[in-house]
């Protein structure tokens, strides 16, 4: 319904000769949507022009197809392509909603243990011959699982929910990652209503510990899990407040100067008017 | 409304609770993650402490401790004589880095006290 229309000419971004960009999205604890990230930055680069590849590197626990809505077109895995079971262009799934978009799905029926690091290495830097940017979906966990979504990347984002678990494991993926891979921040799932209360870590709260170069903030509303239900990236919807916000941080990643990330109190009862009258800021 | 009477009342946020849990456990954990930097702590601290006075290398402690809001060091130095190390003549004629070397005069402690190279 609110699909943006996309443009038939691919590559419009960038030439074609360039070597693409890598960038791994990690967080260190699970569920706090990296996944989603992957499968919205991805789609709003595509829609920007860039021909762009996902790479789900959660092996045994393939979900990035799903929330592409990719999860009956998968029929060859990363580790096919790895082992040389198929040529990497077979393994390759086309989006359905984005014509520059692809998918290399994770083997669900496999481990982390069997990809071979070196080898992943190689498949990233081939992608990075073929697309402008290729995205790393990692799995939660700094065990081989990480090491091996992270080997061939030129960059990371980082997502952080405003928790205090999720936090400090990002600090120690940030510690782990160094700063070869000049890492981003995502804070993601932010209730500014609860925010205003004092009942969650604020976007700053988070990041005067963190201190990371902010990429965008996404709050915690219902359309992306609505999305996710449809297998549609919200980042599709041109009239979702979360799909803007999604286009931002595209727009920043492509290097264009967008105005700094924030969320908006959405439109609130009249008691929470009241509150947030009386009790100011925090 | 609660939250409003709670703050009228100086009563700390949850968010505000939560953001100084972070701090310290942050604190802690970056402590923990550099064990090695901190047996390099403790190999520089007898080394500049051996200048003043003689102390026993071999039961030197160096913890840190969370008091309240803030981490401590808390080094144990078991001090054996408060005359700088017999080997040693601090006012050498020839000044400079002469007298490095045979400041070592114990058999080498357990913290390395080499510069070591990375491995």
């Amino acid at each position: 319904m609110h699909e943006l229309k996309v443009d038939p000419e691919p590559a419009a971004e960038s030439p074609p000769a360039k070597r693409g960009k890598a960038i791994v999205i990690t967080s260190g604890k699970g569920g706090v949507g990296k996944t989603t990230t992957t499968a919205n930055l991805g789609t709003a680069l595509a829609h920007r022009g860039a021909r762009v590849a996902l790479v789900d590197a959660d092996v045994g626990l393939r979900n990035l197809d799903i929330v592409l809505g990719l999860e009956s077109r998968v029929r060859y895995h990363v580790l096919d392509v790895l082992e040389e079971k198929v040529e990497l262009q077979e393994a390759l799934v086309h989006d359905k909603h984005s014509e520059n978009l692809f998918l290399l799905a994770a083997a669900q029926s496999r481990e982390k243990d069997d990809v071979d690091t070196e080898a992943m290495r190689e498949l990233i830097e081939e992608l990075c011959e073929q697309f402008d940017y290729v995205l790393i979906d990692c799995p939660a966990g700094i065990e081989k699982g990480f090491t091996n979504a992270v080997v061939g990347a030129d960059e990371a984002i980082v997502v952080c929910t405003p928790e205090v678990s999720a936090v400090r494991d990002v600090d120690r993926v940030v510690g782990l990652l160094g700063n070869k891979f000049r890492p981003q921040l995502i804070i993601n799932r932010v209730r500014p209503l609860l925010v205003q209360k004092g009942k969650m870590l604020s976007v700053e709260d988070v990041n005067s510990i963190l201190r990371l170069p902010l990429l965008g903030v996404i709050a915690d509303e219902p359309d992306v899990i609505i999305s996710t239900n449809k297998g549609e990236p919200v980042a599709l919807r041109a009239d979702s407040k979360t799909g803007a916000a999604y286009r931002a941080i595209a727009a920043r990643v492509a290097g264009e100067n967008v105005p700094a990330p924030t969320v908006e109190l959405e439109a609130q009862g009249f008691m929470a008017k009241l509150g947030s009258f009386f009790g100011g800021r925090r | 409304m609660i939250d409003l009477f709670n703050r009228l009342f100086g009563k700390q946020t949850s968010s505000a609770t939560a953001k100084e849990r972070l701090r310290l456990v942050l604190l802690s954990d970056h402590l923990s993650l550099a064990p090695e930097l901190v047996d390099k702590l403790k190999a520089e601290l007898i080394e500049v402490l051996s200048r003043y006075v003689e102390v026993d290398r071999t039961k030197i402690e160096v913890n840190f401790e969370q008091h309240d809001s803030a981490i401590a060091m808390m080094a144990n130095v078991p001090i054996l004589s408060m005359h700088p190390p017999k080997v040693e003549t601090p006012t050498h004629p020839g000044g400079g880095d002469a007298p490095k070397r045979p400041r070592r005069r114990r058999k080498r402690p357990t913290a390395t006290s080499n510069p070591a190279p990375a491995s």
